[in-house]
Order: C-alpha cells, then structure tokens, then sequence
C-alpha cells in the first residue's frame, strides 16, 4: 500500500505502518495530520510571464528568449521533483502526479512554465475533493485551455478538440458520447479563451454560442458549466475514474466487476475522490494486486532519491541536467507528458532501452546517496547486505536470480545499491 | 578516418565479402552484428520494412493535395494551398511545397502513393484510432500489434523488429514476445548484470518481463555495439574509401532523422532485424495548422528522403521499403482556429526501390461526405497485407485474422 500511495515509502514509514496497523495508516495517509514541513521546505515557484519567442529579428535576441524559456521550463521540472522527494504528505503529492497524468498537459505547446504551475497547484489543492470542482476549474484553467485550443474556440466553427478529450480522456471514457455530442459540446465551451500576458483564462460572452444544444440526451443552451454537469450527471463517469485509478494504484490487469461496482459506488455518494481512493486501497481485491505495476520513471527515480537520501535540489547543476536528461530518455518528464493521453502503463516501460538508462541512472543515484545511508549499509556484515538492501529499498524479497548478482558484489555498497535500483524486483510494485 | 573504423565500415557496407571478418579481433566485434544475418534466409525477395508512425493524425488534404478540386478550396479558404503552390504530381493532386524530396522520388518512380486510406466505422479519437492502426483490428482492438504477432508466428526473437524510441510502441508488442527498444544514442557505459536476465520461478510476470528485458538487451548489445558510423552524403564514400567523418560542428539531427540514421547504418551492416518503427509525434493540429504542418513535413521530408535514397546505394538498402501512416486524416472543412479537427481516411506513402512509384486507390469525393467526413476507399489491411506478403514474406492471413485484399502492383 505505502508503494502505490507514495512515491516510494522509506523503511520507517514501512516500520510505522507496521507498528500503527493498516486503518491508522490509511487515515494517516488520505488525510495527514499536521502541517506538511517538507512542501513548506519546497515553496512553488513564482515565474514571470515571459513574453513569445519572437519568430524573426536579432538572433541573438531570440536566443535569449528561447532560453528565458527553456530555464523556467527546467526550474518548474526540478521543483516538483524536489517536492515530490520532500513532501511529508506523500499521498496527496503522488494524487497531484497522477492527475498531472490524467489531465496531461504539456509544457512543450504551453510554452509557459508559470502556466504550468499554476496548473499543477490547481490539481494539489482540487485533487482530493470534489471532482465536478476540479472538472470546472480545470475548464478554466490556463494551460488546458492552451493545450486543448480552448482560447481559439469560437461560435462561428467550434474547435472540437478540448470538448471531446474531455468526454473521451477526462470524465466518461470512449464509447460513451457520439460525434454529435462532441460537436455540441464544442458549442458549449466556446466563449473561453485566456490572456498570456495576465497568465489568467477570461469569458468572452461575445464569441460564446448561447445557442441551444443537445448534449447526452439533455437539451439547453449550455455554457461550460452546464456541459460539465451533464457529464457529471452521468452514471459511467464512476466507473470511468474507477478504473482510471485502478490503472496507476492498483494494476494494469482489467478491473473485475464487482471491485469496480464497490469502488463505484464509494465514489458516487460525494463524488469525492478521497472517498474513491480510500475505498480502493482498503478493498481485499486491492491486496491481491502485488507486483502488477511497473513503476513508471518518476515513480522509480523519485522512490530511489527518498531511500537514498537524495535532494534534487541539492544536486550540482551538472547532475541535475543528467537526472532531467534520463528521465527524458526514459520517456518521462514532469510537466511534459507525450499527448493528451498521458504516459503509458505496464509492461511498455520495460524495455531494453530504458534498461540502458536505468543502469546509468542508478549508478548516478549510487554514487549521490547521502553519507548516513551507505554507511548505514556498509556497517552490516558482507554476507547480510542483500537482506539490508531488500529493508532499505522496500523490495518485499530478492529472487534468487538477484541474489546471486548482488553477492557478487555486496563488498562494495555503492555497487550494491546500484544493483538493486536495476533489478527486475525493484521495476515492479 | 583511423583505419579499424573504415575497415568497420567497409565490411559493413559490403564492399569487401567474408574474407574481411577475419582480419582481425576488433573485427569479430563486427562478426557478432553480422552474425545475426545468419537467422535471415538467403532469399534475395528478403526484404526490411521500416513503418512509420505520424502521431497527431496528419491532415492529408493538406500533404497530398486536391489543388485543382474547388470543393477543397471552399471548404478551408484560409488553410488551402493554391493552385501554383503545390507541387504538382498530376493535374489534379499535388503534394505540400514541404515536400521537395517526396516530389524528386514520386518522379522517380520510388514514391507510391495509397488514397483514401481507412477503416470502416472510423473512430475519432487518437488513441483509440492509432490502437486500430497498429493491432490492425478496426472491430476490437487486442493487445497485441500486428508486427508483434508478425514477430510471434515467426520465432520471437527481439531483434527482428526494433524501435529507437524511448518506449515500445504497442505496434511491435506479440502475444508472446516483443520488439527491442534501442536507445538512439549508444552510450553504454554501464556494464550490463546478465544474470538479471533468468526468469526466477514464481516471480510475478511483469518482473519476469522486466528479467527478460534484461536477456534481450545483452543480445541487442550485441547487435548494434561498433554500428558503422553514417558515410558522407553522396554514396561513392565507400567506393573511393574517402568516407569522410562528420564534423564536429554539423547540425544537430532532428529526433526522426537520428532515428532513419540508426536504421541506416543497421542495415548497411546487415543486421538481422527485419522490422524497423520509426516515429514522428505533433500533428495534430486544431489550431493555425498550415505553417506548423508544412513544418512537421518538411522535417520528415527531408529525414525520408535522405534514408531512401541513401538506401538506393546499397544493395541491403534496395530491399527496404518505407511505409508512413497516421490513426486518421481530418475533418474536410476547417474549423474557427485555422486548424481542423479529427476526421477519417487519409494518405499513405510507400517509398523505397522495391516500390512501383504512383497513384494507389481511388480519390475519396470533397462533396459526396459521411457527416463532414471522407469515405474510405481502400481498407488500410489492405496495405498491411501486401507489406506482410511482398515484404515480410508471411501469409497476412495468419496475422490480420484471415484478412486476404492487397494493394494489387504496389510492390515489384
């Protein structure tokens, strides 16, 4: 449970758990006591609005914009990497990634790294409540606007783009809504469009279709809100966020009916995704599900640099562009997801070419973990290192194919560690 | 050029025979890449398929252009591209002036040409369009990619289809087995712990994957540790022995040019793989889509174009042929955003010497529309089974569910 509700648990986290029972635990882990010293260590980011890369002019001039650009882009990223290792409210951050995931936008269209932010604190603040609050304010919210050309949506030919990731990827899944309702909910969401300059979303009555649609079966001249209700209002929209949390907390196996009624259920009487998530960590099906997820990067990196002691922000600026750069190649960057669909699951992540970077990475991670962590593993006997290394890294048991790399190399720590990042044991949880 | 890596080079590219591979250690290195060509069958109809995946969905009226049909100009007056802007294949289509080196091997008889590619029933969402595309099951998309199961029915081993990109794409994923993801860049540093290879009994099955992508890596490394390096434009680099090494200076490659790149030097070297996925993201465009399309094609213009007619130059590269797709073309009318929005049937090109260069499929009809739609003409299994059988040589029955209809003449 600690694997999939944090973004890696530390061995005393394990240990508390153990000793305060599975119910203080999950209370403790959907609603934190106290204040979260970790996110105040990690405040947001405050990034100026910084005007377009200009598309002609003095090459030097656009240089510097472009990198004015790229630097904000790569503050935002570490940032949250950093709160993600920081944060004392580990479940509340793990939810803000995989609504990052959920409503996955992208930075590379935004080209607004503040946008993104603002974003991501949205999905922070929202995440855990009231998901028609959070479906309304994200209707709003810049970057998606951005992202899904909402600002370019007017009555006088809808752009149906954001009007139809929104049923299709957001609320009610493929197959529940036709091309018409598409269409129409296109017309509904006209009108908004957003300021860069004022990094703020505005509503412009006057480019907005007041017009009568019909929508899911319902008929009226809908505006955003009214969309977002229909879609609400609509009984598949549990079962589709259901299975959309099953995918990333759960597994990737398909989710068995009666699980997805129960978890359904939980969800419907608020609406409220604490309640979901509480409901599906705490179901029995939920237990059964060990070793059906294949952590994704940030999951794995992020995990390995709470174990190992590691700050991203702490990191020399050489390390840091190395850490962002595997990441990339490992096909996940924070705030730069590949589509609208967000990243893949499961076995896509296991390939032969994040192998390589894994192996890297680890290495990387090896040689950066802090001083009390290694001496803390080279102060136990060679021969029960492995066992030490299973405590450290939360792996329930090494295999004894993995067993038998890691005694080859359990004199020397830091190998060892590296080891245990790469095994197969550790990709899964 | 020092000289071990020219006579690389030289072996790879096949000017000298087997003789060569004895002349020294570094050379087995190279024996091992080349051993891998012993799984390949001498059959010279033997051919590479390298499969193109455009992201986005491409909007086809605006690559391959209807420039002469004025329903296409009423329906985007503001994204259509005139008349004396296109370039012109005949006197009623005409590709986007992105696409220079498409033009120069459509005239060369290299470049075919499939209209009105689609499926019936088109679904308009991206994912699930592009899980149609690459399971090659428009009626229930499975969990397995057609090449994948290309790759199961014909003994499973990774490195018969490769991709150089960060993550597998679902395309090449088998029932049983799957492609090999090799990072673009070779920087294997790290010492690979093989013994993490073995399945151990009773591990969950995504570990056990996780452990055998381990097993697949040592074999890739095998294959593509020492790839020649790219010869210097202009093909007579290995004849005159003068192949140049490029400056340290030249051009960052685009992402989809680095990937043809590494494609290249794999089969000038003549590894076994059979299957090579490329891809290219960023087209969908439902907003100021014309500059930012013409953009998007010229890049892949231009990373096509160099791969193809680099391939003309080796006898392994005139086996190769490149098929570009994407999950659906777009809507016929524009929308208020100077972009358009998802549609159905679209373009696909098939380039390469063993192609017979032309037009492929009849144009879908501007007017005679399904709700703002084009009506497919030609059911995309179609190409795929005369890939699999002029290609691959493999019964397309046996991978796309009895599926039997060809593109008749596409392949030599």
């Amino acid at each position: 449970m600690l694997r999939r509700a944090t973004f890696g648990p530390r061995a005393d986290e394990v240990d508390r758990a153990e000793r305060v029972g599975v119910d203080a635990t999950v209370a403790a882990l959907l609603a934190p006591a106290g204040d979260d010293a970790g996110a105040a260590r990690t405040p947001a980011p405050t990034l100026p609005f910084v005007p377009a890369v200009p598309a002609t002019g003095d090459p030097a001039k656009i240089q510097r914009a472009r990198q004015q650009v790229l630097d904000q882009q790569r503050t935002a990223t570490l940032w949250w990497l950093d709160r993600m290792t920081q944060a004392d409210h580990q479940l509340p951050e793990k939810l803000t990634f995989f609504w990052h995931g959920h409503w996955a936008t992208s930075v590379e269209k935004v080209r607004d790294a503040g946008l993104m932010v603002l974003q991501q604190q949205t999905l922070r603040r929202l995440g855990g409540g009231d998901f028609g609050v959070l479906v309304k304010a994200m209707l709003r919210d810049p970057a998606l606007i951005i992202w899904l050309d909402g600002q370019t949506n007017a009555n006088t030919a809808p752009n149906e783009n954001l009007a139809r990731e929104l049923m299709e990827l957001f609320t009610l899944g493929i197959g529940n809504y036709t091309e018409t309702d598409v269409r129409e909910g296109a017309r509904a969401l006209t009108g908004w469009g957003m300021s860069r300059a004022l990094q703020k979303s505005m509503f412009d009555p006057k480019r907005h279709d007041g017009g009568v649609k019909t929508i899911l079966g319902r008929t009226g001249s809908f505006d955003a809100d009214g969309f977002a209700d229909i879609l609400l209002a609509q009984p598949v929209n549990a079962e589709f966020l259901t299975a959309r949390l099953w995918l990333r907390y759960a597994s990737a196996q398909p989710l068995p009916d009666d699980v997805r009624s129960r978890l359904a259920a939980a969800y419907r009487a608020r609406r409220n995704i604490t309640d979901l998530l509480r409901a599906l960590l705490t179901d029995p099906a939920f237990a059964d599900t060990r070793g059906q997820l294949v952590k994704q990067p940030v999951e794995w990196a992020v995990g390995a640099m709470r174990q190992l002691g590691i700050r991203p922000r702490a990191l020399s600026d050489k390390q840091q562009r190395q850490l962002l750069q595997d990441l990339e190649q490992l096909g996940q960057v924070p705030f730069a997801p590949p589509n609208v669909g967000g990243w893949p699951s499961g076995a896509a992540w296991l390939t032969t070419s994040a192998i390589q970077v894994k192996l890297r990475m680890a290495d990387a991670l090896a040689a950066q973990a802090a001083p009390a962590t290694i001496a803390a593993l080279a102060a136990v006997p060679a021969a029960q290192r492995p066992e030490a290394l299973a405590r450290l890294l939360v792996v329930d048991a090494f295999t004894d194919r993995t067993r038998a790399v890691l005694a080859k190399s359990a004199g020397n720590v830091r190998q060892l560690i590296a080891l245990g990042l790469a095994s197969p044991e550790y990709a899964v949880m | 050029m020092d000289t071990l890596t020219r006579r690389r080079f030289l072996i790879a590219s096949g000017v000298v025979g087997g003789a060569a591979l004895a002349a020294g250690a570094t050379a087995y290195t190279l024996h091992d890449i080349l051993a891998t060509a012993g799984d390949r069958p001498s059959d010279p109809d033997t051919r590479t398929l390298v499969l193109v995946t455009l992201y986005g969905g491409n909007d086809g009226l605006n690559t391959v252009i209807p420039y002469a049909d004025p329903a296409y100009h009423t329906a985007r007056p503001e994204l259509a591209y005139k008349p004396e802007e296109v370039l012109r294949l005949d006197n009623s289509l005409g590709l986007n002036p992105g696409m220079t080196g498409f033009k120069r091997l459509y005239d060369a008889g290299r470049l075919a040409i499939v209209r009105g590619v689609g499926y019936p029933k088109p679904e308009h969402s991206h994912f699930r369009s592009m899980d149609i595309w690459q399971t090659g099951q428009p009626d229930h998309p499975g969990s397995t990619g057609w090449l994948g199961r290309w790759l199961d029915a014909t003994g499973g081993d990774p490195r018969h289809a490769v991709s150089f990109e960060p993550v597998l794409p679902p395309v090449l994923a088998g029932a049983t087995t799957a492609g090999a993801a090799v990072p673009p860049r070779s920087n294997a540093t790290t010492a690979v712990p093989a013994g993490f290879g073995r399945t151990a009994p009773g591990e969950p099955p995504l570990q056990a994957r996780a452990a055998r992508a381990y097993a697949d890596l040592v074999e890739v490394d095998a294959m593509v540790t020492h790839l020649p390096p790219t010869p210097a434009p202009g093909g007579s680099a290995a004849a005159s022995g003068k192949a140049a090494p490029k400056p340290a200076s030249a051009a960052p490659r685009s992402p989809v040019a680095a990937q043809f790149d590494l494609v290249a030097r794999c089969v000038e070297a003549g590894v076994a793989t059979r299957v090579f996925s490329v891809s290219l993201g960023g087209f969908d465009l439902h907003a100021d889509e014309k500059e930012a399309q013409q953009q998007q094609l010229t890049e892949l213009d231009a990373a096509v174009t160099e791969f193809v007619e680099r391939m003309g130059r080796s006898e392994a590269g005139r086996d190769v042929v490149v098929a570009i797709y994407s999950e659906f073309g777009r809507r016929v009318r524009a929308n208020a955003s100077q972009g358009t929005d998802h549609g159905t049937a679209s373009d696909l090109f098939v380039l390469g010497t063993p192609v017979r260069g032309g037009l492929y499929g009849a144009q879908p009809s501007l007017t005679d529309l399904d709700d703002g739609d084009l009506k497919f003409t030609t059911d995309f299994r179609d190409v795929y089974a005369t890939l699999l059988d002029g290609v691959l040589g493999t019964d397309p029955a046996r991978i796309l569910d009895g599926w039997s209809g060809q593109v008749n003449g596409l392949l030599l």
